[in-house]
């Protein structure tokens, strides 16, 4: 039997066990969501605006181990849903996003909301296809999911122009798909292996420095394995947070710009470091010349090839899925005769300690204003660690990395490459739909909740009880902080003017709203907000204004440059 | 250090902005790029002449060959490989230097492929460099319009780019 574009979209979908499409409709989508009406078993999610879409596919991803699906229409249903893919992109999100184009015979004639959707999304996609002919639809969108989900992961565009939507052929979904130019590596190379286990027992100084791939590869087990294992301190990037457990001795914190002392310190000094799913990016190490000034041994396991050797140079290249290259490398590691040099290594462990008694993370709390980590430190008292938590971006983002401490893996959820506003609110209705029953947060400013705000009433129609954690300091944080550290104090265009009454916005859209005004409230303002289980609640903290995220590395600097809270 | 890179990759409307857009997106430099299907017709053949430091190329080779549209990438520098880029100039042949041209035309082992009363226009084939000279052999003021491939490369002996 013969099945038009549209059915067979719908189809393809229904094979790889989508349960949710994120997306807003419009005039060259119009048959694919008439084959949505006439099905129940992919549920679609009404955005208010495209961007959000694609962030809420992207939650959904980061969340699960499945590939994200957005449905877009031409024009600026695409244009609108370019910052979300980037965002994915920059993260290395599985997603498919699927957009309508204007039909064939109209293409490069200036038609209605038409765009050249490969064309403005090429730079920022793993991969796009435009289907010119219906025959080639279901084999295409194969390829996309093939493409999003293996090796590193991202996002994939299918651009489907309205007449292959409306055009008939036979529908069979291939099983698998070849693709002879793309063969991901995802077995480490034995003998490098050897050679990295061997590096990691000579160490006397080894450190762990492990990002978003241990999270990708849902690797988290075979990390902690190994850390324990060659007994060296670990620390997450922003993007790996949770991928070790924070509370474990042996977790150092995160790194980078707003990273602890003890890690950056001991990324700095260390004599072997091992990198694990991670690429040394211009907030983790800070100034390259600086970071190379010390000799130390890199091993580096990366899916990417090209990440390896991209910023910093590398001795031992892993390249391999990094679930598949640590479980290698920790059989290697056991079976060897060799054992860590216990006395070096409790040397520097001490002096590691020292590095942590800086308490780099330490603030004064206040009676009278509401500390931002206060906030965070109490939600994870009150969600008992074991909430969901999306970010915006800014200083609140910082703060909720630093001080909610992730023992789990895929709890973290936040725009750590491309550092996209508006991202946190979008993105927690798709982790909320993934994980119907879970606590979900989303930390964010009043900065950021603006940019994607109209998303409440998504939540109203879809009944996602997303607590919003808004630390309101009536400014653009981090603009602040950086004017106020290299600007001279002069806060341009950084304030928050002709704020709304955020309580007010939130019940306007039917959810509710608390306003937190004392330290003495934070605590009750979060249990009640959490004793809603099926409502959302918006709480407006207003948050100390002036405070600062410390410590600070600043752009450009050395590592080991930081400026520390007390400094100041 | 210049280099030249040679790829294959799928004969598909897009790949080339594909490569074109990376290396405009990732600030390195192309010299000239040519592109034309191999006997293959799913497949098509680039050479790109490009230039930097040795981890600039190292980066350009993979991310290459990361674009899934790239089957496989070759860097000709790394061993021996010939080069040739095909020159047509078009000049003004007139009086006397209607015969220094075609004097200057065999030394550089070219050929006159059209005639006018006034004009002569030149084929020439050889490395890059053999071109430039021959550019800076003859009277600037008499070249009239230039037009060039760019370079392509293929392996010496038995060095093949094939899948």
């Amino acid at each position: 039997m013969e099945l038009t574009g549209a059915e067979i979209t719908i189809r393809c979908l229904q094979e790889e066990g989508v349960e949710y499409v994120f997306g807003y409709p419009g005039g060259a989508v119009l048959f694919i969501y008439d084959e949505l009406f006439k099905q129940e078993k992919v549920k679609h999610v009404l955005v208010r605006h495209e961007q959000a879409a694609v962030h809420a596919a992207d939650g959904y991803a980061r969340s699960t181990d499945k590939v994200g699906v957005a449905l877009v229409t031409s024009g600026p249903g695409v244009t609108n849903a370019v910052t979300g893919i980037a965002t994915a992109y920059m993260d290395s999100i599985p997603m498919v996003v699927i957009s309508g184009q204007v039909p064939t015979s109209f293409i490069g004639e200036d038609a209605f909301q038409e765009v050249d959707a490969v064309g403005i999304t090429r730079p920022c996609v793993k991969h796009n296809f435009l289907v010119k002919d219906v025959k080639d639809l279901a084999v295409t969108l194969k390829k996309a999911f093939y493409l999003a989900k293996s090796g590193r992961p991202g996002p994939v565009l299918v651009d489907i122009p309205k007449d292959v939507s409306n055009h008939k052929t036979v529908f069979e979904y291939p099983s698998s798909v070849n693709i002879r130019s793309y063969h991901p590596q995802e077995k480490g190379d034995a003998s490098l292996i050897k050679r990295a286990a061997q590096m990691l027992l000579e160490a006397r100084r080894p450190m762990v420095y492990a990002g978003g791939g241990v999270i990708l590869s849902d690797a988290a087990k075979q990390l902690t394995d190994l850390v324990r294992l060659i007994d060296a301190p670990c620390t997450n990037t922003l993007m790996g947070l949770g991928g070790y457990p924070a509370s474990d001795k042996q977790f150092v914190g995160m790194l980078g710009m707003h990273g602890t002392y003890e890690a950056n310190m001991g990324m700095q000094n260390c004599d072997v470091l091992l990198a694990v799913g991670a690429r040394f990016d211009d907030r983790v190490i800070g100034n390259v010349a600086h970071f190379n000034s010390v000799p130390r041994k890199i091993i580096h396991i990366d899916i990417d090839p090209a990440s390896i050797s991209k910023r910093v140079k590398v001795d031992v290249p892993l390249v391999g899925d990094v679930g598949s290259v640590l479980t290698d490398l920790v059989k290697v590691l056991k079976s060897s005769k060799q054992k860590p040099d216990a006395a070096a290594h409790k040397d520097w462990w001490k002096q590691i300690d020292e590095w942590r008694s800086a308490n780099s993370l330490g603030y004064k709390n206040s009676s009278e204003l509401i500390k931002p980590q206060f906030v965070i430190e109490t939600l994870h008292k009150i969600t008992r660690g074991d909430a969901y938590i999306t970010s915006d971006v800014g200083q609140h983002q910082m703060w909720a990395a630093q001080y909610y401490k992730f023992d789990k893996p895929r709890r973290w959820i936040n725009s750590g490459g491309l550092g996209t506003m508006g991202f946190g609110l979008p993105a927690a209705m798709g982790v909320q739909l993934a994980h119907p029953g879970a606590q979900v947060a989303c930390v964010t400013g009043e900065g950021s909740i603006q940019m994607n705000i109209q998303e409440l009433s998504t939540c109203k129609q879809f009944n996602l009880p997303i607590k919003i954690i808004a630390l309101n300091n009536r400014y653009l944080g981090m603009v602040r902080q950086w004017q106020e550290f290299f600007h001279g104090n002069r806060y341009s265009q950084s304030y928050m003017d002709a704020l709304p009454d955020f309580v007010k916005v939130a019940e306007a859209y039917g959810h509710v709203g608390i306003l937190v005004e004392k330290p003495s409230d934070v605590e009750g303002a979060l249990k009640e907000a959490f004793a809603r289980k099926d409502e959302l609640v918006f709480l407006d903290f207003r948050t100390d204004s002036t405070e600062n995220v410390y410590p600070m590395v600043p752009g450009g600097k050395g590592l080991s440059e930081v400026i520390l809270a007390e400094d100041l | 250090m210049r280099h030249i890179i040679s790829l294959l990759m799928a004969n598909e409307a897009g790949a080339l902005s594909r490569v074109s857009g990376l290396f405009s997106a990732r600030g390195y430099n192309i010299e000239s790029l040519t592109v034309a299907p191999t006997e293959d017709p799913t497949l098509s053949r680039m050479t790109i002449v490009t230039s930097g430091s040795d981890a600039i190329i190292e980066q350009i080779n993979k991310q290459l060959n990361k674009l899934v549209d790239v089957v496989s990438v070759m860097d000709l520098s790394d061993g021996d490989h010939i080069e040739r880029e095909l020159m047509l100039v078009k000049v003004r042949a007139d009086g006397a230097d209607r015969e220094e041209l075609k004097r200057m035309t065999d030394i550089f082992r070219g050929r006159i492929i059209d005639v006018s009363d006034k004009t002569y226009t030149i084929e020439l084939t050889g490395a890059g460099s053999k071109l430039d000279k021959f550019l800076l052999a003859i009277d600037r003021g008499l070249i009239l319009e230039t037009v060039r491939t760019g370079a392509s490369g293929i392996g010496r002996g038995e060095r093949i780019l094939k899948i």
